[in-house]
């Protein structure tokens, strides 16, 4: 594996993108604010078409990093190319990219259909030609006869469409979307999932997606990179992401997992190296004092339906396991037995610090 | 879609080279932004103060009375002469006085407003409160001369309930009596409150309105009376309020001069001595040291409520 | 105990009210009085023959004139200077923001009086003569902050975001600035230039120290206060002051609701 290999190395490695061009590149870029670094020397690159998430916590810096491709920060440092031209001291409004923000920002004082066209008006296409356009761009977004409303008459998941209709009418070389289904209940977040999905599809447009919840980035995107400190610590497909993070960082923050020290890792699979194990790996039984095996205690459980998530404490680690609802009751006394394939194992770096 | 359109080419147009240009330099944006204020405010405001500070250290030239332009510090000693210094102490009392019966004129007022009024009572309450704040200074000074006039409204409301001895008990005080209303202390310090009275109103309510409601039931429900609650929760909160509203009461007192001049005793406040002293008086140094002692009242004034916290209320 | 306190609160609150409120009514009603000599109340009888006389009277006139002139000019040059002050500092952070705010508020926050006198030795030590123009440096100095305030507050509650999705949309800063800011904070700046507007028809502190000969209707009033020529057209014209003041005022409120003015009235 290459868990030893250092974040920035693997990012440049990583899978280079099948078109020559990328439609974003940053080469090097930080973004100071005083003497917080949100962005340190990020190296990333984005394919023409691709579906690419940008996870991390609040803070990690990928919002900022959002932003720089935009145009709404300038880097303090390294380059921004967007299709090959180096958009670096570019202001936002000649970069052919366009966004979709957190909270929708449309125009309080113009109707749905100004907000549509403003960027036509802006680039004084003719009145008949704009309302004809605005009008196909919200028939797109499922929102015909939306012309003449007020943003403020509208739904949130009304105003999402919106602003996408806003974002997507002249056919941006990307759309930038920030945390854009943050502000929505769950289950219009999960069909607006399937929707945006299938917009980009459909449009076959490049977008870039910041979130902080791992599973929207997991089920959505082509490609995931992960952001922590300013830093983009590991990029690649979401299988990729799950199943082999380089580090703590990325094994706990994507899905849950267990971090396992070299002692525990050296005891049950022979190498003294820190590891992650998925829960859903762990197997639990009644013990049979068969020897050489692990015997724990449940401290906790709790019921999530198809599954059930159970807090272990061993000798010398405290895991959590996932079993399949049903597959396993407790005793009574609690002990149990903890069995996992070594192979699903996964060698990583160990804790900074 | 071609590459080429991934970024358009820079506008012709001077407004856009100019946005182009602002972009690469935001901190220049904002120097751009701020630059005709702070010119203005610099130069005249600042530059206005900074010659009449320089004036302070000149002296007058007790014959001539023409001005010396020697910088001395003889001018300041002489603010400390018995006649000037009263004036101070007069002037710094009357400020005290009013910023604290106008808090508790002010107080129930924001409350109510803050705390019981919604909507179209709201409204009323808020335009009681703004219509007097806004109107004519002046007119709302002559208002009152007329009220307190002798033959005026207060002397005949207190007849009319038969309290007219309680009037002349109080003009009788001395001190703060005199032969009417309109020639009192009194007088003077009822004018006073008056005029600053919704300077405390607006920042006491603002605060008020910022005490969230969950606190008032969070105490009732651990048990505190309504008292309790009001002394405990509700004054600690609204406090920065009050002091930021003092700030305003106690500064326009200090500085005022027409009304003690059309409303008073006769005797000076430190503004009627600046205007007499640089006026009539031809004095402009000791004006211009009078002028500098409300300065570094409220110079130590900011400094006690910025530490209390008013600020934040403002 | 809970509602004979809040009900002693209320009567204060009422009592307080009426004491803010009495003196304007006042006003009106010796407006109409028949009594020219004292101030005798209540008004012996009522007449409109005043207003007839004060209509006549030229002196009046030219100070409204002047007054009105003066507030305009010194409007708008608080509306420019207070809307580009508002912009940086509610847009960006940057080093000594707090230093700005605070020589924005300084001219209204000290007395006047300083305001004056300061002005007035600058004049004589530079050697400018009164005019027109130096009443205007006067009021356009402590108007600013009113526009100020009441463009801070507006830019503050506008999101960000809409700047910045102006500009991704392929506006300048100039166009994002006409069409996107302007319209969202043109009836703050409308109640800012208001109330700049009403400050400076009634300002008399600065005014003395900066008029020389020249007399504002303030000025004129001042002078009848101390020595009285006719008391009932000095009547009369308090009551139009009240008027006049009171229409910008009344708008502003209707402009931006009583929020944001409790919010920028702070700072008057």
């Amino acid at each position: 594996m290459t868990a030893e290999c250092p974040a920035r190395a693997r990012v440049i490695h990583e899978r280079l993108p099948m078109t020559a061009t990328p439609a974003i590149s940053l080469a090097r870029v930080s973004r100071h604010f005083g003497a917080t670094r949100a962005m340190d020397e990020v190296d990333l690159e984005i394919a023409e078409g691709e579906f690419f998430a940008m996870l991390g916590p609040s803070g990690s810096g990928k919002t900022t990093c959002l932003r720089v491709i935009a145009g709404f920060e300038r880097p303090n440092a390294g380059k921004v190319m967007i299709f090959g031209e180096d958009a670096t001291n570019v202001p936002p409004y000649r970069r052919a990219v366009n966004t979709v923000f957190q909270d929708y920002a449309l125009f309080p004082h113009m109707s749905v259909g100004e907000n549509v066209a403003y960027s036509m008006m802006l680039k004084k296409v003719a009145k008949a030609e704009r309302r004809k356009r605005a009008e196909e761009a919200l028939a797109l977004m499922r929102l015909p006869n939306f012309f003449d409303r007020k943003p403020a008459e509208l739904s949130g998941g009304q105003r999402q469409r919106v602003a996408l209709a806003r974002a997507i009418v002249n056919r941006p070389k990307a759309l930038l979307l920030d945390e854009p289904l943050g502000a929505l209940d769950l289950k219009l977040r999960e069909n607006m999932q399937e929707e945006l999905k299938t917009l980009q599809r459909s449009l076959g447009l490049t977008f870039v997606f910041v979130t902080h919840d791992q599973s929207e980035a997991l089920s959505m995107a082509d490609r995931v990179a992960v952001f922590n400190d300013g830093k983009v610590v590991q990029v690649g497909p979401p299988q990729e992401i799950y199943r082999r993070p380089v580090n703590a960082f990325v094994a706990d923050f994507v899905g849950s997992s267990n971090v396992l020290p070299p002692s525990f890792v050296q005891a049950t699979a022979g190498e003294a190296r820190w590891a992650s194990l998925r829960p859903e790996q762990i197997r639990l039984s009644a013990p049979t004092g068969a020897n050489g095996a692990l015997v724990g205690k449940v401290t906790a459980e709790s019921y999530l339906g198809a599954t059930t998530r159970y807090a272990v404490t061993l000798p010398d680690v405290s895991l959590h396991a996932i079993m399949p609802a049903g597959a396993f009751a407790t005793p009574s006394d609690g002990r149990v037995a903890v069995a996992f394939d070594k192979s699903a194992l996964h060698f990583i770096e160990g804790p900074a610090g | 879609m071609s590459v080429a359109e991934a970024i358009a080419p820079p506008p012709r147009s001077l407004t856009g080279r100019l946005s182009d240009g602002l972009w690469r330099a935001p901190k220049l944006a904002v120097l751009l932004l701020l630059a005709p204020a702070l010119l203005w405010l610099a130069i005249v405001y600042l530059g206005s103060l900074a010659t009449l500070l320089r004036q302070s250290f000149f002296s007058l030239e007790e014959f001539s009375g023409l001005i010396v332009e020697d910088y001395t510090l003889a001018t300041y000693a002489e603010l400390f002469q018995p006649a000037n210094f009263d004036i101070i102490v007069r002037t710094v009392a009357m400020a005290a006085c009013v910023s604290v019966a106008s808090a508790i004129v002010g107080f129930p007022i924001a409350y109510v407003a803050a705390r019981y009024c919604r909507g179209a009572w709201k409204a009323a309450f808020y335009l009681a409160v703004m219509l007097p704040l806004w109107s004519s200074y002046l007119v709302k000074v002559y208002a009152w001369k007329l009220m307190l006039a002798r033959e005026g409204i207060l002397t005949w409301a207190f007849a009319k309930v038969g309290l007219t001895p309680v009037l002349d008990w109080a003009l009788a005080l001395p001190g703060i009596g005199g032969p009417s209303l309109s020639t009192s202390y009194i007088g003077t310090f009822l004018v006073f409150l008056y005029i600053w009275l919704p300077y405390m109103i607006l920042p006491t309510q603002a605060a008020l309105e910022r005490v969230p409601g969950g606190l008032i039931a969070a105490s009732a429900d651990l048990g505190a009376t309504p008292w309790a609650t009001f002394r405990h929760v509700i004054l600690p909160l609204a406090m920065p309020g009050v002091v930021a509203g003092s700030i305003f009461t106690f500064s326009l007192t200090l500085g005022d001069y027409i009304i003690p001049q059309i409303v008073g005793s006769g005797r000076y406040f430190i503004g009627q001595a600046v205007y007499v002293q640089q006026g009539t008086a031809g004095n402009i140094p000791l004006a211009a040291a009078f002028t500098v002692v409300p300065i570094l009242i409220m110079g130590v004034y900011l400094a006690i409520a910025r530490r209390l916290g008013a600020f934040d209320a403002l | 105990m809970r509602s004979e306190g809040s009900l002693a609160v209320k009567i204060a609150a009422g009592l307080g009210l009426a004491f803010l409120i009495a003196p304007l009514l006042v006003i009106v009603a010796y407006a109409f009085t028949t009594e020219e000599r004292s101030f005798v109340w209540p008004p012996p009888g009522l007449t409109l023959k005043w207003f007839g006389v004060a209509w006549e009277r030229t002196d009046v006139w030219a100070a409204l004139t002047l007054s009105l002139r003066v507030a305009a000019v010194a409007t708008i040059l608080a509306l420019i200077l207070g809307t580009l002050t508002a912009m940086a500092v509610a847009r960006s952070r940057f080093f000594g923001r707090d230093a700005v705010s605070l020589l924005v508020i300084l001219p209204i926050a000290l007395p006047g009086i300083i305001t004056g006198i300061a002005l007035r030795s600058a004049f004589a030590t530079f050697e400018i003569p009164f005019s027109f123009w130096t009443i205007v440096v006067g009021h356009a100095t402590f108007c600013i902050v009113v526009v100020y305030n009441n463009a801070v507050a507006r830019l503050r509650r506008m999101s960000g975001s809409l700047v910045e999705a102006s500009m991704d949309l392929g506006a300048t800063g100039f166009q994002t600035f006409r069409h996107i800011v302007l319209p969202n904070v043109g009836t703050a700046l409308l109640a800012g230039g208001m109330l700049a507007f009403a400050l400076s028809f009634d300002e008399v502190i600065v005014t003395t120290f900066t008029a020389g000969q020249q007399q504002t209707l303030p000025l004129w009033m001042l002078e009848e206060l101390i020595r009285p020529r006719q008391r009932p057209v000095t009547n009369v014209v308090a009551l139009v002051v009240i008027a006049v003041t009171f229409i910008p005022i009344l708008l502003a409120f209707y402009l931006t609701g009583a929020d944001e003015q409790t919010a920028a009235a702070a700072g008057k």
